[in-house]
């Protein structure tokens, strides 16, 4: 059974409806980016997922024996007040909180895993540091670790790489790959990085006026691929 | 100097000075470690809000003619805590719009009762007292105390037990809400406690200065330290001796409680903005 079916859903706030008529899956070990223009109710589909929002219509249905507080998350945008006094290790201790239920206190198993995800992030030097004086793409790095607490079956992130420079976005690419190759958690990515997807995802769904699902070889094939192409200095890729 | 020493220990041997010691110690405990979340939810003058809804209640007691104030006080108090801190990110009006439309309806619909019903009750008596807190903490009865420190135990234990879920909740409650934190409820737990809080700062040093006592501690401990736990430690450390310090100065110098208090709170954000810039020059 699939992790994550979705079936004739329809998403927005309120009375607005973003989206509808939207159907797809996701298994275990899949990599499905979500692309599509600004706009186009990506991070409102994504907030759905999560139970952030209710959906207007359709269903969510969860399988594989994922449960709803297993999924990790990476926000498009986190905002966190200037003056927040926060280390590192405080933040990403906080991503185990939903395996302590009732329980008040971090116990040692959940203090390994958050030590084991820093070091997997390679932020283990800056586990004292404030998190808000850290540059952004180090932030990026502790709301992932965070989220890799939260979860050992599926991520979603929302444009983990806005706003890092080339060596860094390719690093962090690199440790999602690792992450979905090698450790079998599954990815929902949000990017505008169509190249990207390109490489690195076994799924593609594409939002907007008219709906796309299905692989990335159906996807190459289809004619959103043609008008949605990714360029680089205008140049097709 | 060794005079002034004479005095003090004179006057701590009165039991209305231990009295007023320990419920001052331990209000400004709870509420410089609740302070902190408060600051950063931006929730900084929800203790003004609070305790001009207190004053509203007591002056219903009063008008009303119950004895003991608390039983009406206290709950209404909670009641609006749980409304103004539960309505959250999604609530037609913003966070300081509410409180600031509560504390002034409270205050004058207090005072309005007050005035039509002069004879009615102690607070009608003076207002000043229950807008500056006076004198009163130094004429506790036995039962305020005791009321005191269980109340104060409770939060604290509260707090402590609730600590790293309210952590998660402050720095970013999506979040914590996807990994199935419950936070609702537990954004409920804290409405009431801060409620209780501020009922309990009103007799310490009255509803006008609760705020100092709420973000004082917490913006002078955010000025030096870097990270949660240590704010939250420093916080309650400074605020318990700037309120043992402002209460024996009080005492010496014969000074109102509660302006005192406040001044020893911001004494010391000056000292530690100092520090804290300081630091970060290096
Ligand atoms: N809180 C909200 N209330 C009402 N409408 C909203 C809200 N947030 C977003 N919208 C609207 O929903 C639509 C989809 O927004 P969404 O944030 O999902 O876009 P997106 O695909 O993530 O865009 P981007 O690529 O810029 O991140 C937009 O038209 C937006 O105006
Ligand atoms: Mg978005």
């Amino acid at each position: 059974m699939a992790q994550l079916i979705c079936q004739n859903l329809t998403l927005g706030y309120d009375a607005k409806i973003v989206l509808s008529g939207l159907n797809f899956s996701v298994n275990k070990g899949d990599f499905l980016c979500i692309i599509g223009e600004n706009g186009s109710g990506k991070t409102t589909l994504m907030k759905t997922l999560l139970g952030l929002i209710q959906p207007l219509d359709g269903t969510i249905t969860l399988g594989d024996d994922l449960r709803a507080n297993e999924i990790g998350y990476l926000p498009q945008q986190t905002f966190v007040q200037r003056d927040f006094p926060a280390s590192v290790e405080e933040i990403v201790l906080s991503g185990c909180q939903g395996r302590c239920g009732l329980r008040p206190f971090y116990a040692k198993e959940e203090k390994q895993r958050a030590a084991h995800n820093m070091a997997r992030m390679d932020i283990t030097d800056l586990k004292k540091r404030c998190y808000r004086e850290l540059s952004g793409g180090q932030q990026q790095r502790v709301l992932l670790a965070r989220a890799l607490c939260a979860t050992q079956k599926l991520l979603l992130l929302d444009e983990p790489v806005s706003g890092l420079d080339p060596k860094v976005t390719l690093e962090l690419y690199h440790l999602i790959e690792h992450i979905n190759r090698h450790e079998g958690i599954s990815i929902i990515m949000i990017s505008h990085d169509i190249a990207a997807a390109v490489k690195y995802a076994s799924h593609i769904l594409y939002v907007g006026k008219t709906l796309f699902f299905g692989t990335k070889a159906d996807y190459l094939q289809s004619d959103i691929a043609a008008r949605f192409a990714p360029t680089e200095g205008g140049e097709p890729v | 100097m060794t005079a002034l020493f004479d005095t003090l220990a004179d006057y701590l041997r009165y039991p209305f000075v231990q009295h007023a010691l320990i419920v001052g110690v331990l209000i400004s405990l709870c509420s410089s470690i609740l302070g902190v979340t408060l600051v950063l939810k931006r929730f900084s003058f929800i203790g003004d809000g609070l305790s001009h809804v207190a004053f509203g209640a007591m002056a219903i007691a009063a008008v009303a003619g119950v004895t003991n104030e608390m039983l009406i006080v206290l709950p209404v108090t909670i009641i609006c805590a749980i409304l103004l801190l539960c309505t959250g990110q999604n609530a037609r009006l913003k966070g300081d719009a509410s409180i600031a439309m509560l504390s002034v309806s409270a205050l004058a619909i207090g005072y309005l009762l007050m005035n039509l019903f002069p004879n009615s009750g102690s607070v009608s008596g003076d207002v000043c007292t229950t807008l500056f807190g006076a004198t009163s903490i130094l004429t506790l009865t036995k039962t305020d105390v005791w009321l005191c420190v269980t109340l104060s135990i409770i939060v604290i234990l509260v707090f402590v037990l609730l600590y790293n879920k309210i952590f998660a909740i402050t720095f970013d409650e999506s979040f914590a809400k996807t990994t199935g934190t419950r936070v609702g409820i537990y954004n409920l737990i804290l409405a009431a406690i801060i409620a209780v809080i501020i009922v309990l700062a009103m007799n310490l040093v009255g509803s006008l200065l609760i705020s100092a006592l709420v973000i004082f501690p917490a913006l002078s401990a955010m000025r030096v330290c870097r990270n949660f736990k240590s704010v939250t430690i420093c916080s309650a450390c400074l605020s318990v001796c700037c309120s043992s310090l402002g209460i024996l100065i009080s005492i010496l110098a014969s000074t109102p409680v509660g302006s005192t208090i406040v001044a020893v709170d911001i004494a010391a954000f000056a000292v530690f903005s100092l520090v804290g810039r300081c630091r970060s020059g290096r």
